[in-house]
């Protein structure tokens, strides 16, 4: 194995798409090194992301979201409180991710691209509309995170094309995201359910909503139904109906020892419901 | 397979050493550098036996390659006590009884220390979801956060 300290993304870029075997990026490692310790993956190529310039930074930008770089860690994340202010569903689910150990090295785009149906950030990166900028040999193009997993494990990524930056939207007024999952513990599992909503609000009325699963597909999705179901209600008994049935309909989970089908269906719309309320009240700037 | 030279510092003084990439932080510190302090449980990143600290930053050492030390800090359960005089986190655990077999303790020791760098007056539960990622086998980890509590309220005192 070859490693790789490369000082800018066209270097990085330049040893993935020349190298003839298995490469890796190295950001946190935390999905990468448990897989090239069990020989799961050995890769030949391995590019340790983390020496190029500004990939350890979180940025404001002037249209108030934020640029986060492919390294930084759920604990810089965490620690970040006007991020925090603004998206705390999204935070949080990065939080969820393993250990406090975990935490000082795990990132974002590792999470996303290790394609884990029940990866915690990805169903809130989706629910917040975040989109990322891949850069590749033949030029750079901005993706929605929901367009990046396509099976467990798998990716949209071409032969030596990177996320090189994450964009998480302006928050804007009158809005607030949540994720919830469900794990049988209190802490350091696997979701057997996920679910971010980020809605906006005008008044008590509700007029853009977000609502995306996890682990309850081969992939973590977004689910227009169940957005559609909360748009132009202030979230009263039958608007949460509609949205548990939605989501419950979008489900297609396997039956494992976490979780049958039917559990995960069920939960997926609970989950769905309280997400809800709690990104409601954040909205109306009831609860941070 | 050619060895890569690193250059860092552990425990605050300089370390060099000769790895294969693929070593682990945690081989290198056992293996190379001689402090077998860190222990290997799992090796996946689940035990947290492997904890030290980068730069500050708590993490597990078999999840960190060797390579990636270069120009780092890292801080080891061997740099915690002052010569002879343990720190209050490891007076603490052995006047509590917060270990049994002590396989899991060095990472636990260090991973209360960072949270104590971090909040000196954690509570109860801020402590069992800091130290959740530290696997012990033997104490039911109620002797462990009766420890960390101790220590923490002696080093907030100044004792």
């Amino acid at each position: 194995m070859r490693y790789h300290k490369p000082a800018s993304f066209a270097q990085a870029i330049d040893i993935a798409s020349t190298s003839e075997g298995i490469t890796r990026f190295l950001a946190g490692g935390t999905d990468v090194l448990v897989q090239l310790r069990a020989d799961i993956v050995s890769p030949d190529d391995l590019i340790d992301i983390k020496h190029i310039s500004g990939v350890r930074e979180i940025t404001k930008r002037a249209d108030g979201g934020y640029d986060i770089g492919i390294a930084v860690s759920g604990a810089e994340m965490s620690e970040d409180d006007v991020l925090m202010a603004d998206w705390p569903g999204l935070v949080e689910a990065m939080d969820l991710i393993g250990s406090t150990q975990v935490q000082g090295r795990a990132t974002l785009v590792g999470n996303l691209c290790n394609a884990s149906p029940a990866a915690d950030s990805v169903p809130a990166m989706i629910a917040a509309g975040v989109t990322l900028t891949v850069e590749g040999p033949t030029g750079a193009r901005e993706v929605a995170v929901e367009d990046i997993p396509t099976g467990p494990g798998k990716t949209a990524l071409e032969k030596g094309e990177m996320i090189t930056k994450v964009h998480v939207p302006a928050r804007g007024e009158n809005a607030g995201d949540a994720y919830l999952r469900f794990i049988p513990r209190t802490e350091m599992d696997i979701a057997v359910v996920g679910c971010g909503v980020n809605l906006r609000l005008e008044g008590d009325t509700i007029t853009e909503a977000r609502v995306a699963l996890g682990a309850v597909a081969p992939v973590a999705a977004l689910v227009p139904e169940a957005a559609k179901a909360l748009i132009g209600t202030t979230l009263d008994e039958a608007a949460l109906a509609a949205l548990a049935k939605a989501a419950q309909e979008a489900c297609n989970p396997i039956d494992d020892k976490r979780g049958t089908i039917a559990f995960r269906t069920d939960v997926a719309g609970v989950l769905a419901q309280r997400a809800a309320k709690i990104a409601y009240a954040r909205a109306k700037g009831e609860t941070k | 397979m050619s060895l890569v030279h690193v250059t860092t510092k552990v425990n605050g003084d300089e370390a060099e050493f000769l790895c294969e990439p693929r070593e682990t932080l945690l081989d290198v510190l056992r293996d190379r550098l001689g402090l077998t302090g860190s222990k290997e449980g799992c090796g996946t990143g689940d035990c947290g036996a492997c904890s030290v600290t980068i730069d500050g930053r708590l993490v597990s050492s078999c999840l960190v390659l060797g390579v990636e030390a270069e120009g780092k800090e890292i801080a080891t359960i061997e740099g915690m006590a002052q010569g002879e005089a343990l720190h209050p986190l490891q007076r603490k655990f052995i006047e509590h009884a917060a270990l049994q077999c002590g396989f899991c303790t060095p990472g636990i020791l260090v991973a209360a220390k960072s949270l104590l760098e971090k909040d000196p007056d954690p509570s109860e539960e801020d402590i069992r979801y800091w130290l959740a990622g530290n696997l012990c086998r033997c104490t039911g980890y109620d002797k462990i956060v009766r420890a960390v509590q101790d220590a923490a309220k002696e080093m907030r005192e100044g004792v």
